[in-house]
């Protein structure tokens, strides 16, 4: 079980993690796109950290989904929108909940990737963060249905997230800025398939 | 990094506030990077425009009598969030609507349609076209689709020109689209630019080479080739723009745009190829524009843009703009 002073801990994780990783995200943008993923990510995180003293002791949805609208206001681009909005939903799937279990986890990050879908309206393969992040939902998802505990699903999703990262690398993007070289993104790993992959390491890190 | 600044932070707002100080006509939101003009004007559909910053004088510099009513500036290269659009929509909205010309780009069309969606629920009336003239990406239902580049700048003085006379939102969306469906352009770059909060180059180049098929946000371009001549290049960049659609025997509007690190005296040089081939073809020049319209910050480049005219957007050309960087 995790509870919401552990929710709060892992978004202060998830800030400390992407600003550590802020110039290696923004250079991963810079070879195939426009080289500001770190940069707006880690401002977005920040910004919702200094949100999080006003909603600390409430429920998991209001604190999801605080992070999420400061997420869509600070962050700008696409990340924005794709981000915000999969804090957003994941909120709406924890409502009311002060504490959840591994499932209740693997519920939210479904109602997520359903969040990214429907503001991105892309489908895996196309080089985005859903490369990375629906083979670790999957892989997370068998695992608590075979009754691991949430660190160890946790950290079969990682797994599966880094495979996916690999994944990003052989295929050309069809979906965002990187899809106008085409051909020329093949080689690079995607950085919201990086970004969203620390995000999960983030959280493994406070259970 | 060199560059004229003063705080990578203050960029945009320091922008913002001293192209507003250049002109009594125009006025910028308080809290928010949203230039508008001084005068709001009821009676009209308002149209407004925004993206990230970096492409100066677009989309601020069009705000003004017969283009635009409102502009949303992001940070560099970064499409604004919901919250700015919305204020914007909310300040400039009659009751006759709101036109957003929005570029193709994934994160400014989900921020536009968001921004959208809740002024929707302040039943205000608004809607949206995207413009996507970029012939170097290829278009399939598969991918994001052509981006918006320097067209864009046409657009919002055909569509500005037909709000200013009192017309509905369905007919400026509907003259909005047919500029977006008779423009084409493509660009090309010599070198980079700098996101100031970046400090770094978008892409690197060798003295001898050039990126073809640029966009506007310092991203790397279609394919990378050895520089030649600049009437080859542009040349290479005109063949694909008129092979996209059928120009001959047609009367256009030429922009010769520079990425904001070209020297005028470049342009001219393009410019003038451009005449020939033109004329080579049996297009009709209606009229031509040079100049930094559409950047992407210093980068070293230029695009060319070819609209496709009939009367209607002929007398919307030629109707009166008043605005810092377009005047007519």
């Amino acid at each position: 079980m995790i509870d919401n002073a552990k929710l709060v801990e892992q978004i202060k994780a998830i800030a400390t993690r992407i600003e550590a990783e802020k110039d290696f995200l923004t250079q991963l943008d810079n070879e195939i796109a426009d080289g500001d993923h770190g940069i707006n990510l880690a401002r977005g995180f920040n910004a919702a950290v200094d949100k999080l003293p006003t909603v600390e002791g409430k429920d998991f949805g209001t604190i999801l989904k605080t992070t999420g609208m400061t997420l869509v206001s600070t962050v700008g681009g696409s990340a924005g929108p794709l981000y915000g909005t999969a804090f957003m939903k994941a909120g709406v799937a924890l409502k009311d909940k002060t504490e959840i279990d591994a499932a209740d986890f693997v519920k939210a990050v479904e109602a997520a990737i359903g969040g990214i879908q429907m503001r991105g309206k892309a489908v895996e393969g196309e080089k985005t963060m859903l490369d990375a992040l629906i083979p670790a939902h999957k892989a997370m998802a068998a695992a608590v249905e075979a009754g691991d505990d949430l660190k160890t699903a946790l950290e079969k999703a990682i797994k599966a997230a880094h495979e996916g990262i690999e994944f990003t690398k052989t295929i050309k993007a069809t979906k965002g800025r990187a899809s106008y070289i085409g051909d020329r993104s093949i080689g690079h790993q995607d950085p919201g398939a990086t970004s969203i992959t620390y995000v999960m390491e983030a959280i493994h890190s406070t259970l | 990094m060199k560059k004229l600044i003063n705080a990578v932070e203050a960029v945009e707002e320091q922008m913002v506030q001293g192209l507003v100080k250049s002109t009594p006509k125009l006025a910028k939101l308080d809290d928010h990077l949203v230039v508008v003009r001084a005068d709001k004007k009821e009676g009209k559909v308002a149209l407004i425009s925004g993206g990230g910053s970096g492409h100066e004088p677009a989309h601020a510099g069009y705000v003004g009598e017969g283009m635009l009513d409102g502009a949303v500036c992001g940070a560099v290269f970064t499409s604004p969030a919901p919250d700015p659009i919305l204020e914007a929509i909310k300040a400039v909205a009659t009751d006759k609507g709101v036109l957003c010309v929005v570029k193709n780009y994934t994160g400014d069309i989900m921020n536009f349609e968001m921004a959208i969606d809740m002024a929707k629920d302040e039943d205000i009336k608004a809607d949206y076209v995207v413009v996507n003239d970029d012939v170097a990406v290829k278009d399939s239902l598969y991918t994001t689709g052509r981006r918006g580049v320097a067209g864009t700048v046409l657009v919002h003085k055909i569509a500005g020109a037909l709000a200013e006379q009192g017309a509905s939102l369905e007919e400026v969306k509907e003259v909005a689209e047919k500029v977006i469906a008779n423009v084409r352009t493509m660009g090309m770059a010599i070198a980079p630019c700098t996101v100031p909060a970046a400090g770094k180059p978008g892409f690197e180049l060798a003295d001898n080479e050039m990126e073809i098929g640029i966009g506007i946000h310092g991203e790397p371009g279609t394919s990378r080739e050895a520089l030649k001549p600049v009437d080859e290049i542009a040349k290479e960049l005109l063949d694909k723009i008129v092979a996209d659609i059928d120009y001959v025997g047609k009367e256009v509007v030429v922009l010769v745009n520079g990425m904001g690190g070209t020297p005028l005296m470049e342009l001219y040089i393009i410019n003038n190829y451009v005449h020939d081939y033109l004329a080579e073809k049996g297009i009709k020049i209606y009229d031509t524009m040079v100049g930094n319209y559409m950047t992407s910050i210093e980068m070293s480049g230029f695009s060319i843009t070819l609209l496709r005219l009939d009367d209607e957007m002929k007398k919307l050309y030629d109707a009166k703009a008043d605005t810092p960087a377009l005047k007519r």
